[in-house]
């Protein structure tokens, strides 16, 4: 069971972007918490910290494994989901909405332009899950 | 590599939408709705686990006790027919080859259960040393569920069988489950009651079934491996390859209640006798994460800054809703209430020595 809304945008790590007016917001796919089980603990920088694309920027731990976050896009952090602190099942709940993790000021919008669209995403699970 | 092995109700489990995992060289359910979900089932009505990765070994003859008593660290004269022993075998060195269950289903007949992982290192261990007796490695042949939880009783009991509540702990006997016949014993991996119930091949998927759906409306899930580990970690179960290896000994892990020094003589009895005389160097004890993180197998463990020990399981525990793990530590530190620091990835969190089990059941 996978879902690939349109309205963002994916990397091969199983991150999502979502432009909101001048600002992103990043999650993780439904995917990836799939492929996790029952998350019970998300580690996230704090607001006011960095995040730079392609590097890792926290770790996502299930009851079984631990992964590593990387972000989508470089920028600045102006919000973070209590949400998923303090109920961190909200992610599998809702990877997509509730569940999401944080709002970034991105310094390079551009780099969104190199990440997958539905499409691309689904035909990259598609390809992993042979 | 080599190829994975793939247990008799494979199918099975992959039309439940079981996730299936490598491990011990088999293809394991690790869960099926979710580890949380399936833990939660055990703790508070059933689930059932197809364990059947594990390793069967039956030793037979007139010498068999003899022959099997020299090579556990366990008593096994003390063992009456129809009744389970744990034991560790060892090496001379005293270090573990594996932790076991031996079943006496006869008088001069005995069923080992071991792990999938070292089954072919214990069969050869057994085919050296078990010469007067007949031995055979019949793993292959079997099946192994395990149903567990407080509902097991009476599902168990629902499909006809024997009036299973006056099989006693660590008792086995044969049951006759929907025409098939088991060895249905009153032992578990997960801290609550339950039964393991050993089916040949053939008749496996009907007792499986049979139960599934003696469980229906009692809260019976299916359960897979993930939840296993939940399940024996809260109760303090340890784990071969996690926390027992062949460099560990049963004293230093804490299975002292399962070394019987004054006993007969067992391959590795001298030098266990003289580690109790020193006294374990170190210890396996619990703990309990008081900083936010997960320590996992293998994350260091600091005390005063220095690095002195090595986390060897470590996972949240779904019952008691904290994050918990054991660890090894020089046994002059490893006292309870202590305050230690595990490395998680670049931070150092601060955890703190409990006592085990984690969790006990009411009974």
């Amino acid at each position: 069971m996978s879902d690939f809304p349109t309205d963002v945008k994916y990397t091969k790590e199983h991150e999502w972007a979502r432009v909101e007016g001048d600002l992103v917001r990043v999650g993780v796919t439904r995917y990836a918490v799939d492929q996790l089980g029952d998350v019970t603990l998300v580690d996230l920088p704090s607001v006011g910290d960095s995040v730079t694309a392609d590097e890792r920027f926290g770790d996502i731990e299930s009851v079984k494994t631990v992964s590593e976050l990387f972000s989508p896009i470089s920028g600045e952090i102006v919000e973070i989901n209590p949400l998923v602190d303090e109920a961190p099942e909200t992610v599998n709940e809702d990877p997509y909405g509730e569940g999401w993790f944080m709002l970034v000021r991105p310094s390079d919008p551009s780099q969104l332009d190199g990440l997958l669209d539905a499409a691309g995403y689904e035909s990259f699970i598609k390809s992993i899950e042979g | 590599m080599t190829e994975l092995k793939k247990i008799p109700l494979d199918a099975l489990h992959r039309e439940q939408n079981a996730r299936m995992v490598p491990f011990a060289g088999y293809e394991m359910p690790v869960q099926y709705s979710g580890i949380k979900a399936e833990h939660a089932a055990v703790r508070e009505a059933a689930g059932l686990f197809d364990v059947s990765h594990m390793g069967e070994l039956f030793i037979e003859g007139p010498e068999a006790a003899q022959e099997l008593d020299r090579l556990i660290t366990n008593d096994l004269t003390t063992l009456t027919v129809g009744k389970a022993l744990y034991a560790c075998i060892t090496r001379e060195d005293g270090g573990i080859l594996d932790d076991i269950l031996v079943y006496r289903l006869e008088d001069e007949r005995y069923l080992v259960i071991c792990n999938a992982g070292n089954r072919e290192k214990v069969a050869a261990h057994f085919r050296e040393h078990i010469r007067a007796s007949s031995f055979e490695d019949a793993s292959d042949r079997y099946c192994l569920f395990a149903l567990q939880g407080p509902k097991a009783l009476s599902i168990l009991s629902s499909l006809g069988a024997a009036d299973l509540k006056d099989l006693a702990p660590f008792a086995i006997q044969p049951l006759t489950l929907r025409g098939a016949d088991t060895l249905t014993a009153r032992t578990g991996y997960t801290g609550e009651d339950g039964f393991e119930i050993l089916v040949e091949n053939e008749h496996a998927e009907s007792v499986w079934e049979a139960i599934v759906a003696g469980g229906e409306g009692e809260g019976l899930l299916l359960a897979g491996l993930g939840a296993r580990d939940t399940l024996r970690l809260e109760a303090a179960l340890r784990l071969y390859g996690n926390d027992l290896s062949e460099e560990t000994n049963p004293l230093e892990a804490g299975l002292g209640f399962a070394v019987k020094l004054n006993a007969g003589d067992f391959i590795g009895k001298d030098a266990l006798v003289a580690i109790k005389e020193a006294g374990p160097a170190r210890k396996l004890v619990g703990f309990e994460m008081i900083g936010r993180g997960i320590a996992r197998n293998g994350y260091p463990i600091l005390v005063d800054g220095n690095e002195c020990g090595i986390v060897t399981s470590g996972s949240p525990s779904p019952t008691l809703n904290k994050n918990i793990g054991l660890c090894y530590l020089p046994s002059e530190l490893a006292e309870i209430g202590r305050t230690i620091e595990i490395a998680i990835r670049n931070k150092k969190i601060d955890a703190k020595i409990v006592e085990t089990p984690f969790y006990k059941r009411a009974r």
